[in-house]
């Protein structure tokens, strides 16, 4: 007997989608659920978790000393989203108008840092940064250091922008490179200056990407912990580090899991709030 | 009638392309001009000068007498209906026709009151609030164009107005142009490539043709008396002979001593002769040919035929269903007076015949 075209149809559909579902299923969802049900069990002595229900890993949340990790992360992640936000906009508007070829040899140039190793790079920022690194000698010459540059928020946030500022100004390119040029023509005919332009047609129309490459800088700049321990010098403890301390340190993999969720439930809301913004610019579009 | 726009030698290249080759035209207040010509002949960069989108390399234009070309695009007194609309995708239709007034900074019950009108002007006055995606190509249309008249500038000019649009809104747009063009006094520059846009709609046309202007004149005009062997052959269907000034008509090599209006011109000069379809006689003339295809079009019939010692086929046109079948041989003619003869120089000649 051969197979109906519907039948047919589901096993290509199967063939498909499969692969990919059942690795995600495997190696996003189930370790996701598990991590998601230790939060209601006891810490175990040596890491682990003992099958005792219990709710106190969600009371310590609530522990100043916690939640001002947390929300230190999100501004330090909100500030670097910001800064991405200013410097990546206008780069990604003057490529989006480069000539054809320039505009492939400027986006390589975006994505090129992504060609060394992260650590590399970052290591270089210590290099950049510290008291007798190039930039307080400048400083210096200049009259106005040394100044402390190393182990400070300010280079924890330089360091996650310029890890994640590419993140930023790819989805902005995008965004705006699609813009019809017809539609600035237009506003020009119709008697807006240039300045009018952008803030009336330009950057409207290019929210969707706006919203992207903020969600795309925010994410990571909120789970990283390399770059706070690195540019940081550990006087400043983001989210991250403080999940890694609790499964690899303090060994307390219930606690460790409710900072995790409380980190995912940001995230699941920031990307609701994405796709609600973005369904409502894209009924314009 | 007044000039509004003097346009004096302009030239404008792209590298090595020279989309327009030294134009000059003037266009005047109040009238309905056409820019017509094939796709490259440097219309569309004509029309994107105007509106201060492009400068030329050389050459004037001036409105009213007083410089354009020293004028930003966003100060000109110029509007321009898109060919692709270009819609403000995130605005409603209010306001994409209201965002030109608030650029004037117009008292807001003001632009309210323009903007209601125009659209009532346009018969969009129940759909202010849509959005463009919501609407139909023609009303997209009929936005875009309100859009640009409720500034009420001194010169419109629209890129290929009907060309989207199918067949029955076409000729119900063509009307309301035409309407609105009268009603508000402004002076319209279509710019297309479709002759019958163009004959339909303008009081005067440029024939353009490789950047330079071929010929400016009424439609009328330029379908009874081309003055170019490009003209002859672009605008209408026409049966195109070159030759040379013989004996009273036209001497075309292989079919003798055609009839031709040759008054005036020396003999043994070089021309091109033109006769319409619907001037050519069936059943009597000077050339003898074999019909080879007859179409029915209705009110008229088209028939086709091959006559030896011609290159192409001479197309004749017919009141109603024609009377003769394929196959058959036929003597065709027309009167000297029905031809219009194109002395042009000789290079011309060459390239503009035979078709």
């Amino acid at each position: 007997m051969t197979p109906s075209p519907a039948g047919r149809r589901a096993a290509a559909r199967v063939a498909t989608l499969g692969p990919g579902f059942a690795f995600l299923t495997v190696f996003l969802l189930v370790p996701l659920a598990l991590v998601l049900s230790y939060t209601v069990f006891r810490r175990g002595r040596f890491g682990g978790i003992v099958y005792e229900p219990t709710g106190e890993n969600f009371a310590r949340l609530a522990d100043p000393l916690y939640l001002d990790v947390v929300l230190g992360s999100v501004r330090l992640a909100a500030v670097t989203t910001l800064l991405a936000l200013l410097l990546g906009y206008p780069t990604a508007y003057m490529i989006a108008r480069l000539p054809g070829r320039w505009k492939a040899i400027a986006l390589v140039a975006v994505v090129l840092p992504f060609w060394t190793n992260f650590l590399i790079r970052t290591y270089a920022w210590i290099v950049l940064l510290n008291s007798q690194g190039p930039v307080n000698s400048g400083l210096e010459a200049l009259g106005l250091g040394p100044v402390e540059l190393l182990y400070t928020d300010g280079a924890i946030v330089a360091g996650l922008l310029y890890a994640y500022l590419p993140l930023m100004i790819l989805p902005l390119y995008s965004a705006i490179e699609r813009l019809d040029p017809q539609l600035r023509e237009a506003s020009a005919n119709l008697g807006a200056r240039p300045a009018r332009t952008f803030w009336s047609v330009t950057l409207p129309l290019s929210l969707p990407g706006v919203l992207t490459g903020c969600v795309f800088v925010f994410v990571p700049s909120l789970g990283n912990f390399v770059i706070p321990e690195l540019l940081g010098g550990g006087r400043r403890i983001m989210v991250g580090n403080l999940i890694r301390d609790q499964f690899l340190k303090a060994r307390d993999w219930p606690f460790g899991s409710v900072l995790a969720l409380a980190v995912i439930a940001v995230l699941v809301l920031l990307l609701f709030a994405q796709a609600w913004a973005g369904r409502r610019a894209g009924r314009n579009g | 009638m007044n000039t509004l726009i003097s346009i004096e030698g302009v030239s404008r290249r792209f590298g090595d392309v020279t989309a327009l080759d030294s134009v000059s035209l003037d266009i005047r207040q109040g009238e309905f001009f056409a820019l017509l010509g094939p796709s490259g002949c440097g219309k569309t960069t004509l029309l994107r000068i105007l509106a201060g989108f492009e400068e030329p390399d050389a050459g004037s234009v001036r409105l009213d007498g007083a410089d354009l070309l020293a004028v930003p695009a966003h100060r000109r007194p110029v509007n321009l209906m898109f060919q692709s609309y270009a819609l403000f995708p995130h605005m409603s239709v209010e306001k994409n026709v209201a965002y030109g007034l608030e650029r004037e900074k117009l008292p807001r019950q003001e632009i309210r009151r323009r903007v209601s009108e125009v659209l009532e002007t346009v018969g969009l006055a129940a759909h202010a609030r849509r959005r463009p995606h919501q609407l139909s190509g023609g009303q997209r249309q009929r936005v875009a164009l309100a859009r640009a008249i409720v500034k009420r500038p001194r010169l419109l000019l629209l890129d290929e107005p009907l060309s989207a649009l199918d067949k029955k809104v076409r000729a119900e747009m063509q009307l309301e142009l035409k309407r609105l063009q009268h009603d508000v006094g402004i002076t319209f520059v279509v710019v297309t490539h479709d002759q019958e846009e163009a004959m339909s709609l303008a009081d005067r046309i440029a024939v353009m043709q490789g950047g330079r202007v071929e010929q400016i004149d009424a439609p009328v005009a330029l379908y009874d008396r081309p003055r170019t062997p490009f003209v002859a052959d672009f605008i209408g269907a026409n049966n195109l002979f070159a030759g040379t000034v013989s004996g009273g008509g036209l001497e075309v090599s292989g079919l003798g001593v055609l009839p031709a209006p040759t008054a005036g011109l020396p003999e043994g000069a070089q021309a091109l002769l033109a006769v319409r379809p619907e001037r050519v006689r069936l059943g009597q003339g000077t050339l003898t040919g074999t019909v080879v295809d007859v179409s029915f079009y209705g009110g008229v019939s088209h028939v086709a035929l091959s006559v030896p010692g011609h290159g192409g086929h001479v197309l004749v046109a017919t009141q109603g269903p024609a009377r003769v079948e394929t196959g058959t041989e036929i003597e065709l003619g027309w009167d000297a007076a029905d031809g219009v003869v194109i002395a042009a120089d000789d290079a011309a000649v060459e390239n503009g015949a035979p078709v």
